[in-house]
């Protein structure tokens, strides 16, 4: 075994040292804040819970994700979260059965057995909000401005928000007859707007030229607001069964629009993320320098059924690391008070004085130990006249 | 408002072909790539630079969101997978077939077989699909040479004239995908520079198809 396999983090694992751990933790605290302001429940679910909770419902997406554990105690299998959405659900369908709206909210690792996505690292910190209880779109709009709330707690000053909608590419599978594999293939083909392959693939397997003309422009629709009345018009023909979902939308950035002036709104009709489980609303932000989200979020009514009660669901996560890096982070740590080693009881009381007014305090220790400028003090507490008093450091 | 923006391109004969569908949407180098030692580009629209790069590395740069859009052929796609990525547009250019071969009149042995290609993720799910268990040998080049000296059953490779094949006393069997050059779009860079994008997607576009 050589050094470095000592010290040698597995790929994609990250260790977060001072001055970035101090950021994240101050905007997980933030964010949680936040969250507590609008009403929304602190829970904290268990790092690891059986596969058989993990994995049902919304967690089908996340099997491959998952690291997976026999339980020493119960012979069954256990996983590492690599989601706490699911977590709540569970909570809110049998834990912590309220009747009316429940809201909660969350911050914590999740572990992840390959990177999400080529930037991805395999311990995210995720933060986010899950809404229970409320099928109408005023959840949606509510989960949606705390998701632009938290880019702004976060110092994200470019507000990029991604809208779709899964009801109007499952409206139109079932109006134009799709069976599951024309549907997922379909599917797939959308998510790369992979043009090509789309007019082949309609070319072979939808009949009605209607259809296929409609099914030609999906991946087209995509763009500002206008993109919106442009697919009412196309859909309203052959899919019209779509058009209570595209109306969800407008309403939605209607809103959305009014209270977040700044906020850049982009649709895409055929951007389907978890369309496995989500029902509605989906969205998504995006910051320039990153190229992939930084948040992620959508309704999923239902999924409580598995746990024995479906409640309509909607909510968002947040990968804390990600946003941290991206908002005006403080970058260094607060500087501090360099202080005597307290050997008398004068200097042991004008330290606690100090530090019950807020200010960082470090104590010196042996000569020998003390590198004064690692220990990014600005000021130091020296006994002058008998006094003690705080000056700026001599180097 | 003119976002910064990078394409990332090949150099070489796709380089050539795809110059002018850029300069359909007023996108010129400011100096001959071709005869330049640099890898990165200004160009005649301020904010839009080119990188350029090696075939297989474009869709990882875009995929990063290192670069905005790119050039990539529809086999470095296939194998690499989409993630992260748009290929909105055919650009109908270095177009060939990845095929299967095998020695002429050869027949398919017994059991498992040996596959050699530089297109492990295609070959892979290829075999699978049709139920057919097969070793899979990566290479780098010069596929003909492995059936010829006995390292593999079949080869997976792009096919062009197939005269290379001719001249190696091989046969293309079957017939995996169709090739071209695809135009290639970072999704979150889609989502945030719509319309700057849409435009240059919508010139080339008008361009492939004049």
């Amino acid at each position: 075994m050589t050094n470095a396999d000592r010290w040698l983090l597995p790929d994609g694992i990250a260790e977060i040292l001072p001055a970035q751990a101090e950021d994240i933790e101050q905007l997980r605290r933030d964010l949680l804040n936040l969250y507590h302001r609008w009403g929304y429940d602190l829970v904290i679910p268990p790092v690891l819970e059986f596969t058989d909770s993990l994995l049902t419902g919304l967690g089908q997406d996340l099997d491959l994700l998952t690291f997976k554990v026999t339980d020493q105690l119960s012979g069954r299998s256990m996983g590492i979260r690599a989601d706490i959405t699911p977590q709540t659900a569970r909570m809110d369908a049998h834990s912590f059965k309220r009747e009316g709206v429940n809201r909660l909210c969350y911050a914590g690792h999740v572990v992840h057995t390959r990177p999400k996505s080529p930037l991805a690292t395999r311990t995210p910190i995720q933060a986010g909000v899950e809404l229970y209880g409320e099928p109408g779109l005023s959840a949606d709009i509510e989960v949606v401005s705390l998701l632009l709330e938290s880019l702004q707690t976060a110092g994200v000053t470019a507000l990029n928000i991604d809208l779709g909608h899964v009801g109007i590419y499952r409206a139109l599978a079932r109006a134009t007859g799709l069976n599951e594999s024309q549907e997922l293939a379909l599917f797939a083909l959308l998510q790369q707007k992979a043009v090509s392959d789309i007019d082949q693939w309609v070319a072979t397997e939808i009949a009605q030229p209607g259809m296929a003309q409609l099914i030609r422009q999906l991946p087209t629709l995509c763009g500002g607001i206008e993109v919106l009345s442009e697919a009412r018009s196309l859909f309203s023909r052959f899919v019209p069964d779509a058009l209570q979902a595209i109306d969800e939308l407008n309403q939605l950035a209607e809103v959305i629009g009014q209270r977040y002036p700044a906020a850049n709104l982009y649709f895409d009709i055929s951007e389907l993320r978890g369309y496995h489980y989500h029902t509605g609303v989906v969205f998504a932000a995006f910051a320039p320098g990153f190229g992939d989200a930084i948040a992620n979020g959508g309704r999923y009514d239902h999924i409580g059924e598995v746990f024995g009660r479906a409640r309509p669901a909607t909510g968002f996560a947040v990968d804390l690391g990600a946003l941290n890096a991206l908002g005006d982070t403080v970058g260094q740590l607060e500087p501090a008070i360099l202080a005597p080693e307290p050997t008398t009881a004068e200097a042991w009381a004008a330290i606690q004085s100090l530090r019950q007014q807020g200010e960082r305090v470090v104590c010196g220790l042996s000569e020998a130990s003390l590198v004064r400028e690692e220990l990014n003090c600005d000021r130091e507490l020296v006994l002058e006249d008998g006094q003690y008093q705080v000056k700026p450091l001599s180097q | 408002m003119t976002n910064k923006l990078t394409i990332a391109l090949t150099k070489g004969r796709i380089l050539q072909e795809t110059l002018p569908l850029l300069a359909a949407a007023g996108i010129e180098p400011e100096e001959d790539i071709s005869k330049s030692r640099k890898l990165i580009f200004g160009t005649s629209q301020p904010g839009v630079s080119l990188v350029v790069l090696r075939g297989s590395d474009v869709p990882t740069y875009v995929q990063f969101g290192a670069a905005d859009m790119g050039v990539s052929g529809k086999d470095t796609l296939l194998e690499n997978g989409a993630a992260g990525l748009y290929e909105p547009l055919d650009l109908n250019i270095a177009k060939c077939r990845l095929m299967t071969a095998a020695i002429k009149g050869a027949k398919a042995p017994n059991g498992r077989l040996k596959v050699a290609t530089k297109y492990v993720n295609v070959a892979k799910r290829y075999y699978a699909a049709q139920g057919r268990q097969a070793d899979i040998i990566k290479l780098y080049g010069g596929m003909e040479l492995a059936p010829l000296m006995d390292l593999a059953d079949e080869i997976v490779d792009i096919v062009d004239t197939g005269n290379t094949l001719k001249a190696n006393g091989l046969e293309a069997r079957d017939h995996i995908a169709d090739i071209s050059s695809r135009l290639i779009v970072n999704k979150a860079s889609m989502k945030m520079k719509h319309a700057q994008i849409q435009r240059i997607i919508d010139d080339i576009a008008a361009a492939v198809s004049a």
